[in-house]
């Protein structure tokens, strides 16, 4: 008998279902070129972060268990977001602290869901030149994906399997951008400082990509980059990896 | 700045923090290539370092599990060795209780060690004002004393303050000594604030400190110091005050030992603070220094309150500073920002506590949630989630209001109806594409005045990858 293959379940996230859906077509190639089946489904919305971190606990809630299930029943979920896999992993489960029924449900939900690049180190062979990018690049370590998943060795694992790609590794790698969900647009002049010394550590490596494993950060990061003027392009890993960089990055203008 | 709180000035204040080159410079001098640079360099020195902080989380929270038993212990201890003992419910008390022990002794002029409590309870304005001269002897506390400012750090109170800015305050308040004098060198200015200082040990009738540490089985108070001011002050007075909060109290000796080897490391980088005193009880017979009285002040001022509430965790809290050292919204706005005595994360779980969080609602979110602060713990305090339980308060409360919590409602009213979620939000970004053209960004944008006011907005592909998919792209 052939062991079929893993079904997966792939959680878009809100800010690459709005606003950069080659990330989730990227993160579809990658999780099949890995061997899996792959679902979408159309359920999903969002993972309930603005609430949660904003104390709006009820719709937090309320959202969570809407996620918890649409996700029911799949052998993973895989987010291409440390921050929305983290909210999964690590805040439902206290989400219903005081609701033993739920709080079950959440901590299988939590205990079957993967951040992309984890779930790509473990099941990709990375003996597998698949994606050839020509060019330097340095990782931005976003921050809920390092500290709360600890992703730190998985996507330069997998950088590393790009023909052509030379990872140039920044100064302070692992501080905050600055972008903090609602925090950026709540304190724009602090959340600007922040960025700032960020674009400063991208642009002192002189690479042409900034990279990263969170949409919201690349985006806020980029902002900053394209109004100093710098041509250093932004991408999320999944499209490195997938080859996708022939198409404009994160806030660069269309040819 | 006074000791009344002003964090609802949090963006005005942060806004000329960000204006203040000079202040960016020391921030980024200070905290990048000092203190965290040197924390790594002491953590690399001692291996068994991650084991000892989930040691000491384990000691704390059994501290806080039997606090009572432990407090009354070290009361009993601090009598046994001659020392009086007096609880203090809240800051009027213990202010009440120190003006008393002061006048008692006659005093006139007070110095004083370092001691945040100290400033929790304003207690230099309250002996001031009843015409005592209250002298605070760590360099630093002495520098913002005469500048009539709160401490910007726990460890480093005039960390905002470049060097010419020191020189300046001792030329304005020093004008007994040559207006013309050499003050370029650090050293010249640390000479001249020991003079200063050496007459007022000398002349002080009642010596009061702080402490880092409270030890149960013997009585001990404890601070850590670097410039062993703290030593002159509590042994050069006829009377020597301590003043604690309650959770400072630590079962033994060897427990307090344990905590000194996370203390200094964290804070500044050196594996010990210079001085670390422990003082017990007044001067024996024979002995040659020390106080002729000991008065131990043991404050709750609703730290008991925290005990039963979410934000138990804090109470571990050593006031090392690695938390507001590592945290990237002080690391640009500084401590006056957060408009109260505690800055940083530690200062937005705490100052909620104490001043409401109708007033310092702006504190606990003016964080990215970046879980650094958590990571650098020494007591392992889940910062991050206590920040955000202060944020469910707020939200509670109304903070925040108008269009922010209206946005909010609706996203979260459409993230629960799916099938209208999917319907909408094609339209809309296919609207803002429109919008952006082939530019791939936005300078402005109507709503997102707040994002595009420091960076641009990156415009949005074109169409979800929901609607994308549906029509067959892969």
């Amino acid at each position: 008998m052939t062991e079929r293959p893993p079904k997966i379940a792939l959680f878009v996230t809100c800010l690459v279902d709005l606003m950069r859906p080659s990330v989730g077509f990227a993160a579809m190639r990658l999780l099949e070129r890995a061997g899996a089946e792959v679902v979408v489904p159309k359920k999903q919305t969002c993972c309930g972060q603005p609430a949660y971190n904003s104390g709006d606990e009820a719709d937090a809630r309320a959202i969570a268990q809407q996620v918890i299930d649409v996700f029911e029943g799949y052998d993973t979920v895989v987010v291409p977001s440390g921050s929305c896999g983290g909210m999964i992993k690590e805040h439902y489960p206290k989400l219903f602290a005081d609701d033993p029924a739920w709080k079950t449900r959440a901590q299988t939900l939590a205990a079957r869901t993967q951040e992309l690049t984890q779930y790509l180190a473990e099941n990709l062979d990375l003996n597998d030149v698949s994606a050839t990018v020509n060019g330097t690049v340095t990782y931005h370590d976003s921050c809920a994906g390092m500290r709360e998943l600890g992703i730190k060795d998985q996507p330069r694992k997998l950088l590393a399997t790009v023909d052509g790609l030379e990872l140039k590794e920044m100064d302070d790698t692992e501080s905050c951008c600055g972008f903090g969900g609602l925090f950026s647009i709540k304190y724009p002049d602090v959340s600007g400082a922040i960025v700032d010394k960020k674009a400063d550590n991208v642009e002192a490596q002189k690479t042409d990509m900034l990279s990263g494993g969170d949409l919201g950060c690349l985006m806020n990061v980029a902002g900053k980059l394209k109004r100093r003027g710098s041509n250093v392009r932004v991408y999320h890993i999944a499209e490195i990896l997938a080859g996708m960089t022939d198409q404009p990055g994160v806030g660069d203008a269309e040819t | 700045m006074t000791h009344e709180p002003h964090c609802q000035d949090f963006l005005k204040a942060s806004e000329k923090a960000l204006k203040d080159d000079q202040l960016q410079e020391l921030l980024n001098r200070t905290l990048k290539s000092g203190f965290q640079k040197k924390r790594l360099m002491s953590m690399a020195r001692l291996p068994e370092y991650d084991q000892l902080r989930d040691q000491a989380r384990d000691v704390k929270n059994h501290i806080l599990d039997h606090l009572d038993a432990y407090l009354e212990r070290f009361e009993l201890q601090v009598k046994k060795a001659g020392g009086h003992v007096h609880w203090a419910q809240d800051a009027e008390q213990a202010r009440e209780i120190i003006l008393k022990i002061c006048q008692n002794a006659g005093a006139k002029t007070v110095t004083k060690g370092k001691s945040m409590i100290a400033e929790e309870i304003d207690l230099n304005d309250y002996l001031q004002d009843a015409g005592l001269v209250p002298i605070e002897t760590d360099l630093g506390e002495y520098i913002i004393q005469l500048r009539e400012e709160l401490p910007s750090h726990i460890i480093a109170p005039a960390f905002h303050l470049s060097k010419t800015q020191v020189a300046e305050t001792f030329k304005e308040h020093h004008t007994h000594l040559d207006p013309d004098r050499d003050m370029v060198e650090p050293t010249s200015l640390l000479k001249e604030a020991r003079k200063e200082l050496r007459e007022k040990f000398i002349q002080a009738d009642v010596g009061i400190t702080g402490a880092n540490f409270l030890i149960a089985e013997t009585g001990t108070a404890m601070i850590v110091t670097n410039e062993g001011n703290g030593d002159l002050t509590q042994s050069l007075p006829r009377v020597h005050i301590a003043l604690s909060s309650i959770e400072k109290v630590v079962p033994t000796l060897e427990d307090a030992t344990l905590f000194l080897r996370l203390l200094a490391r964290t804070a500044t980088g050196q594996e010990q603070s210079v001085y670390n005193t422990f003082f017990t009880g007044p001067k024996r017979d024979g002995d040659l220094d020390g106080p002729e009285e000991f008065h131990m002040v043991l404050l709750d001022n609703r730290r008991t309150e925290l005990l039963g509430s979410e934000f138990r965790d804090i109470l571990r809290c050593i006031r090392c500073g690695a938390c507001i050292n590592h945290c990237p919204v002080y690391g640009v706005t500084s401590g006056h920002a957060y408009g109260w005595v505690y800055p940083g994360p530690m200062g937005s779980v705490l100052t909620p506590h104490f001043v409401g969080i109708k007033e310092a609602h702006l504190l606990p979110s003016a964080c990215t949630m970046c879980g650094r602060c958590g990571e650098v713990c020494p007591v392992r305090i889940p910062l991050p989630d206590l920040l955000r339980n202060w944020r469910g308060h707020a939200f509670n409360a109304g903070k925040p209001g108008g269009l922010q919590r209206m946005g909010l409602k609706v996203w979260a009213w459409l993230a629960k109806r799916p099938t209208l979620y999917h319907a909408i939000t094609p339209i809309k970004i296919w609207g803002m594409k429109l919008l952006a053209g082939k530019r791939g960004r936005f300078k402005s944008m109507i709503g997102a005045g707040g994002w595009t006011k420091t960076r641009d907005l990156p415009a949005p592909q074109g169409g979800t990858f929901q609607s994308r998919r549906q029509k067959g792209e892969r």
